[in-house]
């Protein structure tokens, strides 16, 4: 296959791509529509994850909390009314980048393992935290939300108008960090986990770049949160327990760390798996899940984007 | 004071049940390099392999060393079975099938054992010793005996023993240790055979105390880690005082500091950490790693 | 080809995953539920047949609430017993479809939707714990589906106004807080109380209710300290409550804790307060890894009959439970009590659905509002399940019950509740 044609292929199956995710919501039931805008929101967020994890080496198993932080931001902004739904979008994106980004500033100083443990004790404190401030975010019993209705003029129904609202996030969250990643921030955050000592020999500005990526992370991760919270429009502490953070880190593994790909089947592995597990052994469904993420890790060590890409090799 | 030395007691004791397994997470830490987050559920299960065996008729005597021993075999097994494949794959691979083994685990030994409590023999008396108005719990007494006793074993084998030598040389680079002739493989099912003995005794011993059911330790493992973190992976005396510290922490702010309370001193652990790692990124005891380039 | 180009693979896998998916449904067709004709004209019958009923729950059945997760085998039982030696509920066998949620609100909607738009059941039956079925409660009345005696005690699902579809089963927390407020105030009018709460909605309803009943008497709360569920153990706040010397201990916990608390109780002889244990740890099987000695004069309420409690042996309900539920459910421990509440709550739901008077969504939604003296054999001698327009609360009585030897016994009448006290607001 000559250069031209692998070129083509690649628009032809982009076209197709495209036409599917536009055309899905006009062909399944509501439910599946609710199922596949949450499929993007955890790709977005898994996307962010991707950002700290695969391209600047930092582990973070405390994720969940920025997710929970946009998704309170924008129920809380809903609930009172005080800005359009829209806006809490934004809202939730420079809040999360904000924290993300003060949070970034330690982070630097705390390497591999301790990072982990230390964003991990972030996930776990949350709750009781959320609870404490129960006039702002509702207490235990959370915050219910109306969920926005699609505009007239569109004449779509509210599950459809969701899911493209959420496609709307994913694609341009997707745009945002391919670009980045081909700028000179995303060369410097490659050069930083491929040899941080060289790197920084080479004048990159480790601290500087390292933080960035925090925020964008946390960035991501909120605005994933927003979308959450129009497509589910309830919001609570037990929403967003240490099993999401741990759910999140193990769907991006489990997906492919360090690849634009690697996100997306990340956020099908999320959504579908604990549900396929039931479906196999309905008195325990953990153990399923369980050994499912352990043979996954055994079949593809490098996720299942590392899996396609050897078996497109395999058969060249 | 007598109310103020009772909470220092009483976080003393909790602080030992975070060490007893701070320990084990320590253990396989030094032999592997890899952080196991299933070591308390491997502990859960153990447990419920001694209560099996007192449940049949075992006295508790003899079905300590026999649930010791089939953990320590349970481990090797662990580290053949699920580890070995992975081996080699970056690091957080690692960590994400040992997320899987604590989903697994968890939910086998609800499968098996219901999720009702049972109850457990209790190998200390359960009174307490009064000095001058403050309660020294016998059980919480013995505890902190067998945590000082196997942190001196351990700070044994790392420090004066050829085991100890080659699994410094395996955590640190199992390809230049290989090279040189240590066999890693067996170091590596070593570690993770140990580290479920740890554990194991460390489910025994508070399963008393805590009341056994599959979630028992899931609450312990973030204290743990969060001792562990604290006094540096790197040393069993130091991973036993940051235990002891968060411990006591933990307990006395959540009792005297109103802001605080109870509901929101799982947060002092995390900030303690936070500022030791700022300071002293080994950790309190722990050696500064020297990192090649 | 040399490689399979990343654009490719992408919708590659969407459509590997997504088609089967698919294949099931197609937006449009059969996309709505049928409709009854004839007096019923109009109502809702989907999931509901001459001869078959369509029933789904959501329960935690992985993760830390797990122990939840028995109610539905108790559930499953009694609808296996209909089913295969009664002909069902009226002649309609009872399919039961139960999801796990993990005890987290968005997963709990996605199995709420998954059972109504997918599955079409009949009805919700039941979703467990506060957040979750505050998560699908909108939804549900959206829909109009029945989301019927859901598995919390939170006073809301009988308050509230807007939400007709939903409705909940056992006594309210608050209603139970009512109880040991009223005995504390006739036998102890000047105690000192010291609370232990799980901070989560359960907690709190029963803290505040109890915080409320007490205004204006003798009784005083002078110590409280909560615990958060992912908590290891409660005896450090056992510890500081110790310092109050309070004269009563009430303990509003979950089993696990529930046990621990007892447990720090026995253990300090410095403190002796008398132990007020909620109904949520009220079971036998919380107080024997304690050791009975050590609970002896420990009180609590309760409504339905306690499995592991010996003085139910030889009744005749209890007889029929533990031999279905060892015949439809081997390997389900008969003395669980989740496992007896499930039984009980699906006898509850079988009697309601033979009394519709439109076998529609719309008929059970009447139903379950409209019930006078429903005899469930679960429930204690004298307690009925009633309901009507202006009463969302099925159960409200409960009988005072005192730990004595290796048993619970009653004592005191049953206390209906909003007789005494007035509708729970």
């Amino acid at each position: 296959m000559t250069a031209r044609q692998v070129r083509w292929a690649r628009w032809a199956g982009g076209i197709v791509l495209a036409a599917a995710a536009l055309y899905a919501p006009f062909y399944f039931v509501p439910f599946w529509n609710f199922e596949f805008s949450l499929v993007l929101v955890y790709a977005v967020a898994l996307l962010g994850l991707n950002l700290l994890v695969g391209y600047s080496g930092q582990i973070s198993l405390g994720h969940g909390a920025f997710f929970a932080l946009g998704a309170y931001a924008t129920a809380v902004l809903m609930f009172r009314h005080v800005v359009p739904y829209p806006v809490t979008l934004v809202v939730a994106g420079v809040l999360c980048f904000a924290v993300g980004f003060a949070f970034g500033v330690p982070a630097l100083r705390l390497r591999g393992l301790y990072l982990a443990l230390v964003t991990l004790s972030v996930a776990l404190f949350l709750q009781p935290f959320l609870k404490r401030f129960g006039s702002l975010t509702g207490g235990s019993m959370g915050l219910t939300i109306t969920k926005p209705d699609a505009p007239a003029w569109t004449g779509l129904a509210q599950d459809q108008w969701l899911y493209f609202c959420a496609l709307a996030v994913a694609v341009v969250s997707f745009w945002l960090v391919r670009s980045l990643m081909r700028s000179r921030v995303g060369r410097a955050l490659l050069a930083v986990r491929e040899n941080e000592t060289a790197a920084e020999v080479m004048g990159v500005r480790l601290a500087f770049y390292k933080t960035l990526a925090f925020a964008w992370s946390a960035m991501l991760a909120g605005v994933a949160g927003a979308v959450y919270a129009w497509v589910i429009g309830f919001v609570s502490p037990d929403s967003f327990t240490v099993v999401l953070s741990i759910t999140l880190l193990a769907g991006l593994v489990v997906g492919g760390l360090g690849s634009m790909s690697g996100p997306v089947f990340g956020g099908f592995f999320v959504m579908f798996v604990p549900s396929v597990s039931q479906d196999v052994n309905e008195a325990a469904p953990g153990i399923i899940f369980g050994l499912l993420i352990i043979v996954v890790m055994f079949v593809a060590p490098t996720g299942l984007a590392g899996l396609l890409r050897r078996l497109a090799r395999i058969r060249k | 004071m007598v109310n103020f030395l009772q909470q220092v007691v009483q976080g003393l004791g909790s602080g030992a049940i975070y060490a007893s397994l701070a320990l084990a997470l320590a253990l396989i830490y030094r032999f592997t390099g890899i952080v196991n987050l299933a070591q308390g559920e491997m502990a859960m299960f153990s447990t419920y392999i001694a209560w099996q065996l007192v449940h049949s008729g075992m006295s508790f005597w003899l079905a300590l060393p026999t649930t010791l021993l089939i953990s320590f075999a349970g481990g090797m097994l662990i580290e053949r079975i699920i580890i070995r494949p992975v081996e080699g794959a970056p690091e957080l691979t690692v960590v994400i099938v040992t997320v899987g083994l604590f989903v697994f685990v968890n939910a086998a030994a609800g499968f098996f054992w219901s999720f009702l409590i049972k109850d457990f023999p209790n190998p200390f008396p359960g009174g307490a010793l009064n000095l001058g108005g403050v309660q020294f719990g016998y059980g919480t007494l013995g505890i902190l005996g067998v945590v000082a006793v196997v942190m001196g074993l351990l700070y044994l084998l790392f420090q004066h023993t050829k085991i100890g030598l080659g699994m410094r040389a395996v955590s640190g680079d199992p390809v230049s240790a290989r090279l040189s002739g240590v066999r890693v493989g067996r170091i590596l099912a070593l570690g993770w055979g140990l580290a479920a003995t740890a554990g194991a005794l460390s489910g025994i011993l508070v399963a008393p105390l805590l009341f056994l059911e599959p979630n028992m330790m899931s609450g312990v493992l973030i204290y743990a880690f969060a001792a562990a973190t604290l006094g540096g992976f790197d040393s069993p005396v130091g991973v036993v005082i940051g235990g002891l510290i968060v411990g006591v922490a933990e307990t006395l702010a959540g009792a005297y500091i109103g802001f605080v309370g109870s509901d929101l001193k799982v947060g002092v652990p995390l900030v303690i950490i936070l500022v030791v790692l700022l300071l002293r990124p080994q950790g309190l005891f722990g050696r500064p790693t020297v990192e090649r380039a | 080809m040399r490689t399979i180009p990343r654009r490719i693979g992408i919708p590659l896998a969407c459509v590997l995953v997504a088609a089967p998916l698919g294949a099931c449904s197609q937006r449009g067709a059969g996309g709505g539920g049928t409709e009854a004709t004839g007096a019923c004209k109009g109502q809702q019958t989907t999931g509901i047949t001459k001869n078959s009923i369509k029933l789904g729950g959501t329960y935690p059945l992985s993760g830390p609430a797990s122990a939840y997760g028995e109610i539905p085998k108790g559930i499953r039982a009694y609808f296996d017993y209909l089913n295969k030696e009664k002909g069902g509920i009226g002649g309609r066998k009872v399919t039961f479809i139960v999801r796990d949620d993990g005890y987290q609100p968005p997963k709990a909607i996605e199995e709420a939707r998954r059972l109504v738009e997918q599955d079409k059941v009949f009805a919700l039956f039941e979703t467990l714990g506060t957040p979750s079925t505050t998560a699908v409660w909108d939804y549900a009345n959206q829909q109009k589906v029945p989301q019927i005696y859901v598995a919390t005690g939170a006073s809301k699902w009988g308050a509230d106004t807007k939400h007709p579809w939903t409705i909940g089963w056992q006594p309210s927390y608050v209603a139970e807080a009512r109880i040991y407020a009223k005995w504390l105030k006739d036998t102890k009018p000047h105690a000192t109380v010291a609370v232990l709460y799980q901070n989560d909605d359960f907690g709190q309803d029963l803290l505040g209710g109890f915080t409320k009943a007490i205004a204006g008497s003798g009784v005083k709360v002078v110590a409280k300290q909560s615990y958060e569920v992912t908590d290891p153990t409660v005896s450090p706040q056992m510890s500081k409550l110790a310092e109050s010397k309070a004269d009563v201990f009430l303990d509003i916990t979950t089993p696990k804790f529930g046990s621990q608390a007892l447990a720090a109780d026995a253990g300090n002889k410095a403190w002796n307060p008398l132990h007020i244990l909620n109904n949520v740890a009220a079971s036998t099987t919380v107080l024997k890894p304690v050791g009975f000695p050590n609970v002896q004069g420990i009180v609590s309420a309760t409504y339905f009959k306690d499995p592991s409690d010996p003085q139910w042996a030889n009744d005749p309900a209890m007889k029929l439970y533990k031999q279905k539920l060892a015949q439809y459910q081997p390997g389900a421990d008969p003395q669980d009590q989740f496992h007896a509440f499930g039984w009980a709550v699906a006898e509850s739901l079988a009697k309601t659905v033979q009394s519709m008077k439109c076998p529609t969504r719309e008929g059970l939604r009447d139903a379950m509002r409209n019930q006078t003296n429903q005899m469930d054999d679960m429930l204690l001698p004298g307690i009925t399940v009633n309901t009507g327009p202006k009463d969302g609360f099925p159960i409200e009585s409960m009988q005072l019950i005192r730990f004595k030897g290796t048993r619970w016994n009653l004592f005191g009448k049953v206390i209906d509740t909003r007789k005494e006290f007035g509708p729970v607001g």
